[in-house]
C-alpha cells in the first residue's frame, strides 16, 4: 500500500538544479536557443511580409558585411554596446543590478561636451582630453556612487535607485543642451570651426580611436576581474557577505568602490560617444544602449570576451533590420521584434543549463 | 488505554543515511509526551511524519486507532494533527489574524471578522496573551510562536507537536507556555515535545520518549525518571572508538577570554560571562547542545560578532608570549594584519568558509589574496597550496579548479581545513568539522588535529557526538544556555558527565575542576 | 485660477495614464515579479487598442461608438496579457532573470508595436482613429456641464479616468479584504510560506503577472485613444510613460489607494513647467523647463531612500520581489 503512495506523490516530473553544466552542454543549450528563435523569426517574417525569410537573412547580411565602410559602422555601434557591458560587469559580478548605466553614459557624455564647449579654445589638444576624460569619468563615477552609497548603507533597492537616475540624468541633459544651444533649433556639432576635442582620424575614422580602447578595456576588464585582489572581492562579496566577511573583506567599502568604476566606465563611454562618435550630445545620445547591455552582461556571465560575442550578435541583427527595412520597405522597429524574440530563447535556454528535469520513474534504481 | 498517535516500525531513509529506522511509538491521549534524544537522533524526523512534510519508507501510522496515510500539513491537519516547527512559518507584515487565515479550507467563508472571533475564543480559553492585530514583525519570539500555536489549534488540532520549542524562549516564557501546554492537556489534547533540556522534560511531561540514532530506546513514566537515568538512555554506553590522541607537551597558553559576552540581533545574550583559557599543545572541546552559543563563541574570537563591554580575548602569539594582543574589537582583517595567525573551520562551509563557484585555488586565496604589493593576486602560491592539499589530503576533485561546490561534504571540508592549517596557526578553531563526513573521513580530520597538536597549535574542536569528544579532546568546556558551565578532562570524564553538564545548567555558573 | 484649472484639467488624465500602469506593476509585484517590461506592455496594449479599432472603424459599413470601444479595451488587454504571459513563462516557469527578461519585453513590445504601426501609418507621419477616440473622450452628459469649475476639472473627461479611480479601489479591496488577496501578498512576501500553507505559487504568480500586465495594457491604451486623441504616431513616448509608471510603484509604496492621488500629483508634477510659471506670474527659461521634468522621478528617489532609511515593514517592497521560487526537492 505505502508502494501505491509513494509513487502518486512523485510528480510526473521533477525539476533539479543542475551541478554546472559542461561547456558543450551550455554550448548546445544556447545553439539550440538561437535556432529556434531563427525559425520563430522567419515564421514571423514570412507572415508579415510574404517574402523568403532566407533570402531576407541574406538580405541581413548584407547590413554588417557587404562593405567594410559597413563593417566598420557595425563595429563603431557594437563597442559602445560592449564598453557599457564591460562597465556592467563588475557591478553584476558582485550581484548589484546596475540599471542605471543609460544614466551614467549620458552624464559622462555631458562632462565631456561641456568641457569641450568651455575649455575648446583655450586649452591645449592633450590638456583638453584629459580634463575631457578625467570630468566624464568623474560625472559617471558620482552617477554611480550615490545609490551604491544609500545600498551598502541602508540597503536602500538599488533596481528601483538606478532606474530613476536616468530619468534625473535625461533632464539634466535636456536641460544643459537647451542652454548650449540657445536660439537654434538643435545643438549640432560642437566646436564645428576649430574641432577642439574631437578625436583625431585614425585609420581614417575618428571613432576607430573608441574601438582600439574598448578592444584594451575588453582585455583589462577580463583580467581585472579575473586577476586583479580587487576583481577577487568582487567575485566573493558577489557569492555569499558571510563569506566576504569571514575572509575580513570590507563589504560596504567593495560596494561602493565596484558601483564608482561602474559608472566611471559608463561615464567613459559618454567620453567616447561625445569625442569619437557624434561630436555632440543629446538626451538620445546612449540610445538605450544603456539597457540593452544588461541584457549582455548578464548572458555573457561578466565574461567580456562572451560579451562581444554576444553585443557581435545584436549589431549584426539591428544593422541587418535596418537593411531588410531599406530593401522591402519595412522599417527599423523589426530589429527590435527579431532582437525581443533571440532574447526570450536565449533567456529560456539557460533554464536548461542551470537545471534538469527527472522524469517519473527514472532514478529508483538507484536509491534502491 | 486509548491512543491518539501510533507509530509501527517506522523507517525512514535520505540516500545513504537512515534517519529513522523501525520506530514504534504510542502517545496516548490527554498525555504530554517528551521525545529526548541528542541531536541528529532522528527527532524532528519521525514527528515530520506524523506532520505530514515526509512519508515513511516502510511502517505504517494509526490515528485515534485507524490507520492513515499522511501525505501532506493538510492531510495532517484534517487528522487534527499540527506541528510547531523551529523556523516559524508566519508572514512579516502579516497581523495575528492575517496569518492564521492564511490557507484556511476554501469551504470556510472568508470573513476576517469571524476568524478573529474564533481566533479570541481560542486564546481566552488558553490564556493566551496575543494582540491579534499585531503584525508578526512587532512580535517577540514567544509571541510568534505562540502564534504559531493558535494556528494548529484554529485548524482543530488535537495533537501538537512542538519542536524544541524552549530554545528560543527566556525563562519567564517558558513557564507561561508550559502553563499553556498543562491547559492544553486538561482539555485532553496531546503534546508531544521534542527536547533536549532535562530539567524541562521532567517539569512538564507526563511519560518520555527516547531516541538515539535513529532508534527507538524506549519510554518511561516521567514520575520514575531521574535526570541520570535519561541522560544514560539518551547518550547511551561510550563507545570505544581508537582515536589517536597523543599526550600534550610543552603548553604554553595561546588565548585568554575572560568575561565574554555577546548579544544576538534580537537582543538576547548568546554569551554569558564566558571565561577559559586555551593552551598550545592541546585540544580543548567545547561541548554542547547545539545552539547553545557555541557559533557565536567562536566567531566572537574571529572578529565576526560585536561583544558586550567587558569582555576581553587575548591572543599570546608565538613568540609574543609577554604581550599578548587583544582581539576584542578587531575585524578579521585587522586581527590578520596585526600578525595573528587565527584559524577557523566555521560550521557553514560553503556559505562561509568557502565560495562555492570557485575552484580549490580561488578558495586557497580567501584570507591570503591580499598579499603582496601588486594590485594583483598572486595565483602561483595557492596554486601549489591546492595541488598539495589535494594530494596529502586526498581531496577528490577532477580537478583543482573545479568549483567546491560540485565536490563532496567530505572533500569541501578537507579543503577547508587544508587550508586552515596551512597557514600554521597558532590556534585553530573548527566547529562541527565531522558533521555530515563519513567515518574515514572524519578520522583523517582526528588525525590531522591531533598532528596539529603536537605541532604546539591550540585546537578548539567544537564538536557534537561526545563519544570524540571525550576520545580526541584533552579538555572539555562544557557550554549550557550560552554559559560555561564547566571543564573536564577528557581522559578522566565520563559520558554522563558531559550529558549532564549539557543540560543542566549548574547554580552558580562555571568552575573549573 | 483659469490656470490652475488648465493645470488640472491636463495632469488628471496625464495622471491616468501612468495610473494604470502602476496598478498593473503594482498587482505584479504583489505577487513578487518585478516586470520592467511595463513600457513595453504599454506599447502593445496601445497598439493593439489602436490598431484594432482603426481597422474596425475603415472596414465596417457602420461603425459603432460602443463596440469601437469593446474591440479595443479587449484587444488591448489581450495583447497585454500576451506579453505578462512571456513574461510569466520565463520567469516563473523557466525561472530567468526577472530584470533581463522584463528589459527585453520591453524592447520586444516596442518593436511589435512600432513596427505594425508603421503598416498602419503607411508614409504618413500619423494616422488616426476618430470615432474610437470620440468614444473614448466621450464626457459625462449631465455632470460635465452643470456645474462650473467643478465640472471642469472632475467631470469633463473620457470614462476610462473614472475607471482607473474605480480599479484602484476595488484593488485595494481584493487585495486586502479578500482571501485571493491575502494570498497573493503570502506569495509576494514568503512564497515558502505560502507554499506550506497550501497556496499554489506559480498559479498566483501567473495570473497575478497576465493580469497586471493588462490592466497596465489599459494605460497605452487610455494614451492612444483618448489622451493623445486618437491619433498613432511612431514617438517614444509610451516608454517615457512606462517608466513612470514604475516609479509611481515606488511612490505609492505598493499601495493601490496612493496611485490615485499618487498619479495626479505626478502629473502635476508633469506639467509643472508649463503651469507654474505663468500661475506664479514669472517668466522662466525653457532650460529651466526641461529641468523641472526630472521632479516625478526625484520624488521617486526620495521616497525610495525614505523607506530605506525607516524601515517601516508596512512600506518596504514585497520581500521576496525580483526572485524566482524554486521549492527544493527533499
Amino acid at each position: 500500500m505505502s508502494k501505491e503512495s509513494a509513487k502518486i506523490k512523485e510528480p510526473f516530473v521533477r525539476i533539479v538544479k543542475r551541478d554546472g553544466a559542461t561547456f558543450r552542454n551550455k554550448l548546445a543549450a544556447r545553439a539550440v536557443a538561437i535556432l529556434l528563435a531563427l525559425v520563430v523569426d522567419a515564421v514571423f517574417i514570412f507572415s508579415v511580409t510574404g517574402l523568403n525569410p532566407l533570402a531576407v537573412y541574406g538580405v541581413m547580411f548584407n547590413g554588417t558585411f557587404m562593405t567594410s565602410v559597413r563593417f566598420s559602422w557595425a563595429m563603431r555601434d557594437l563597442v559602445t554596446l560592449l564598453c557599457i557591458g564591460i562597465a556592467l560587469a563588475p557591478a553584476f559580478k558582485m550581484r548589484f543590478w546596475n540599471i542605471g548605466a543609460e544614466g551614467q553614459v549620458l552624464m559622462g557624455g555631458l562632462a565631456t561636451a561641456l568641457v569641450m564647449v568651455k575649455f575648446g579654445q583655450s586649452m591645449s589638444a592633450p590638456m583638453l582630453f584629459l580634463t575631457m576624460f578625467l570630468t566624464s569619468v568623474i560625472a559617471g563615477g558620482i552617477w554611480g556612487f550615490v545609490p551604491a552609497f544609500f545600498k551598502a548603507y541602508w540597503n536602500t533597492n538599488e533596481t528601483l535607485f538606478t532606474l530613476m537616475m536616468n530619468y534625473v540624468a535625461t533632464s539634466i541633459v535636456a536641460c544643459m543642451t537647451n542652454i548650449m544651444r540657445g536660439k537654434a533649433s538643435s545643438l549640432g556639432k560642437l566646436n564645428m570651426s576649430n574641432q577642439a576635442g574631437w578625436f583625431p582620424q585614425f585609420l581614417g575614422q575618428r571613432y576607430n580611436i573608441n574601438i582600439l580602447i574598448v578592444v584594451i578595456l575588453t582585455f583589462v576588464m577580463y583580467f581585472y576581474l579575473k586577476y586583479s585582489k580587487q576583481g577577487y572581492e568582487i567575485s566573493v562579496v558577489g557569492e555569499s557577505e558571510n563569506t566576504a566577511r569571514y575572509a575580513g573583506i570590507n563589504v560596504k567599502r567593495v560596494t561602493i568602490r565596484t558601483m564608482i568604476l561602474s559608472g566611471a566606465i559608463c561615464g567613459l563611454v559618454g567620453f567616447l560617444i561625445v569625442a569619437g562618435r557624434d561630436q555632440t550630445i543629446s538626451t538620445t545620445s546612449a540610445g538605450g544602449n544603456g539597457f540593452t547591455a544588461i541584457i549582455v552582461a548578464w548572458l555573457a556571465k561578466f565574461n567580456t570576451f562572451y560579451m562581444a560575442l554576444i553585443s557581435f550578435l545584436l549589431i549584426f541583427l539591428s544593422r541587418g533590420a535596418s537593411e531588410i527595412a531599406s530593401a522591402y520597405s519595412l522599417n527599423d522597429f523589426a530589429a527590435s521584434i527579431i532582437e525581443g524574440i533571440i532574447l526570450f530563447f536565449i533567456l529560456g535556454s539557460e533554464f536548461f543549463i542551470n537545471y534538469k528535469m527527472v522524469f517519473r520513474g527514472s532514478k529508483h534504481k538507484e536509491v534502491r | 488505554m486509548e491512543y491518539a498517535v501510533q507509530l509501527k516500525n517506522v523507517t525512514k531513509t535520505f540516500g545513504k543515511v537512515v534517519a529513522n529506522k523501525d520506530v514504534s511509538l504510542d502517545i496516548r491521549k490527554g498525555e504530554i509526551l517528551s521525545l529526548l534524544g541528542e541531536n541528529g537522533s532522528g527527532k524532528t524526523t519521525l514527528m515530520n511524519m506524523i506532520a505530514g512534510i515526509y512519508y515513511p519508507d516502510e511502517g505504517e501510522i494509526f490515528v485515534n486507532g485507524a490507520p492513515v496515510e499522511i501525505r501532506s500539513p493538510k492531510d495532517a491537519y484534517n487528522l487534527g494533527i499540527g506541528m510547531i516547527h523551529q523556523h516559524f512559518k508566519l508572514i512579516d507584515v502579516f497581523t495575528a489574524v492575517e496569518n492564521i487565515a492564511l490557507g484556511l479550507e476554501k469551504s470556510e467563508k472568508f470573513d476576517m471578522k469571524a476568524i478573529q472571533a474564533k481566533t479570541q475564543e481560542i486564546c481566552d480559553r488558553y490564556h493566551f496573551d496575543l494582540n491579534l492585530s499585531q503584525k508578526v514583525y512587532e512580535m517577540s519570539v514567544s509571541q510568534k510562536q505562540t502564534l504559531e500555536i493558535v494556528k494548529v489549534l484554529y485548524r482543530g488540532a488535537d495533537i501538537l507537536i512542538l519542536d524544541e520549542p524552549t530554545a528560543v524562549l527566556t525563562p519567564q516564557e517558558t513557564e507561561r507556555l508550559f502553563e499553556v501546554i498543562r491547559n492544553m492537556k486538561n482539555d485532553n489534547k496531546s503534546v508531544i515535545i521534542i527536547t533536549h533540556k532535562l530539567h524541562e522534560v521532567l517539569e512538564i511531561s507526563d511519560r518520555v520518549a527516547i531516541l538515539r540514532k535513529g532508534e527507538y530506546i524506549g519510554a518511561v513514566d516521567t514520575k520514575d525518571a531521574t535526570e541520570n537515568s535519561l541522560t544514560e538512555m539518551m547518550v547511551g554506553k561510550k563507545v570505544e572508538l581508537n582515536i589517536q590522541r597523543s599526550e600534550p607537551e610543552n603548553t604554553v597558553k595561546r588565548l585568554s577570554i575572560s568575561n565574554l559576552t555577546v548579544y544576538n540581533k534580537e537582543k538576547v545574550k548568546v554569551l554569558d560571562d564566558i571565561s577559559f583559557d586555551a593552551y598550545g599543545g592541546e585540544i580543548l572541546g567545547i561541548a554542547g547542545i547545539s545552539g547553545n552559543g557555541q557559533k557565536e563563541l567562536l566567531e566572537a574570537i574571529a572578529g565576526l560578532q560585536v561583544t558586550a563591554e567587558g569582555s576581553s580575548i587575548r591572543f599570546y602569539e608565538r613568540g609574543k608570549e609577554s604581550s599578548p594582543m587583544e582581539l576584542v574589537g578587531r575585524t578579521p582583517k585587522k586581527i590578520r594584519d596585526a600578525g595573528i595567525h587565527l584559524a577557523f573551520v566555521p560550521e557553514d562551509r560553503l556559505g562561509m568558509g568557502l565560495v562555492g563557484s570557485m575552484g580549490m585555488t580561488g578558495n586557497m586565496l580567501l584570507k591570503s589574496y591580499g598579499r603582496g604589493r601588486l594590485p594583483i593576486t598572486d595565483t602561483k602560491g595557492p596554486k601549489q597550496l591546492a595541488e598539495r592539499v589535494k594530494k596529502e589530503l586526498e581531496v577528490v576533485t577532477p580537478s583543482i579548479n573545479t568549483p567546491v561546490s560540485r565536490l563532496s561534504g567530505g572533500n569541501v571540508q578537507k579543503v577547508l581545513v587544508g587550508r586552515e592549517i596551512a597557514e600554521e596557526p597558532t590556534v585553530l578553531m573548527t566547529a562541527y568539522a565531522v558533521r555530515g563526513l563519513d567515518i574515514n573521513t572524519s578520522y583523517t580530520i582526528y588525525n590531522l588535529l591531533d598532528e596539529e597538536k603536537k605541532k604546539g597549535v591550540a585546537v578548539i574542536y567544537v564538536g557534537e557526538d561526545l563519544d570524540v569528544l571525550i576520545d580526541l579532546c584533552d579538555r572539555i568546556l562544557v557550554l549550557c544556555d550560552g554559559k560555561a558551565n564547566g571543564i573536564v578532562e577528557g581522559r578522566r570524564t565520563t559520558k554522563e558527565e558531559v550529558g549532564l553538564l549539557m543540560t543542566n545548567l549548574k547554580k552558580g555558573g562555571a568552575e573549573n575542576e | 485660477m483659469s490656470n490652475l484649472i488648465a493645470w488640472i484639467i491636463r495632469a488628471i488624465p496625464f495622471g491616468t495614464i501612468i495610473m494604470f500602469g502602476s496598478m498593473g506593476e503594482i498587482v505584479t509585484e504583489k505577487s513578487g515579479n518585478l516586470n520592467l517590461g511595463v513600457p513595453g506592455i504599454m506599447y502593445l496594449g496601445g497598439f493593439a487598442g489602436f490598431a484594432s479599432s482603426y481597422y474596425y472603424e475603415k472596414l465596417s459599413p457602420d461603425p459603432k461608438g460602443w463596440i469601437c470601444v469593446i474591440i479595443a479595451l479587449s484587444a488591448a488587454i489581450l495583447a497585454s496579457m500576451f506579453g505578462g504571459l512571456i513574461f510569466s513563462f520565463l520567469t516563473i516557469t523557466l525561472r530567468a532573470n526577472q530584470n533581463v527578461t522584463g528589459l527585453a519585453l520591453t524592447t520586444f513590445g516596442q518593436g511589435v508595436a512600432n513596427f505594425f504601426g508603421v503598416f498602419i501609418l503607411n508614409g504618413s507621419s500619423y494616422s488616426a482613429a476618430p470615432l474610437a477616440n470620440a468614444a473614448f473622450a466621450k464626457k459625462m452628459p449631465f455632470l460635465s456641464s452643470k456645474f462650473g469649475v467643478i465640472s471642469k476639472t472632475v467631470f469633463s473627461y473620457g470614462f476610462l479616468v473614472y475607471v482607473a479611480i474605480i480599479l484602484a479601489v476595488v484593488l485595494h479591496y481584493v487585495l486586502n479584504k479578500t482571501r485571493v488577496g491575502l494570498n497573493l501578498r503570502a506569495v509576494g512576501e514568503n512564497p515558502g510560506t505560502a507554499d506550506a500553507a497550501g497556496i499554489n505559487v506559480t498559479k498566483y504568480k501567473y495570473l497575478a503577472t497576465c493580469l497586471g500586465a493588462g490592466i497596465s495594457g489599459i494605460g497605452g491604451l487610455y494614451y492612444v485613444l483618448d489622451y493623445n486623441q486618437g491619433i498613432w504616431a511612431t514617438t517614444g513616448q509610451i516608454e517615457a510613460l512606462g517608466w513612470l509608471a514604475v516609479a509611481l510603484v515606488i511612490f505609492t509604496t505598493w499601495k493601490p489607494l496612493n496611485a490615485i492621488w499618487g498619479a495626479y500629483l505626478f502629473g502635476m508634477l508633469y506639467w509643472l513647467y508649463q503651469f507654474l510659471p505663468s500661475l506664479l506670474g514669472i517668466k522662466v527659461a525653457s532650460y529651466v523647463t526641461d529641468l523641472i521634468q526630472m521632479v516625478p522621478y526625484v520624488v521617486t528617489i526620495i521616497v525610495l531612500v525614505v523607506i530605506s532609511f525607516r524601515k517601516k515593514k508596512e512600506n518596504q517592497p514585497p520581500e521576496s520581489l525580483g526572485l524566482s521560487y524554486f521549492r527544493e526537492e527533499r
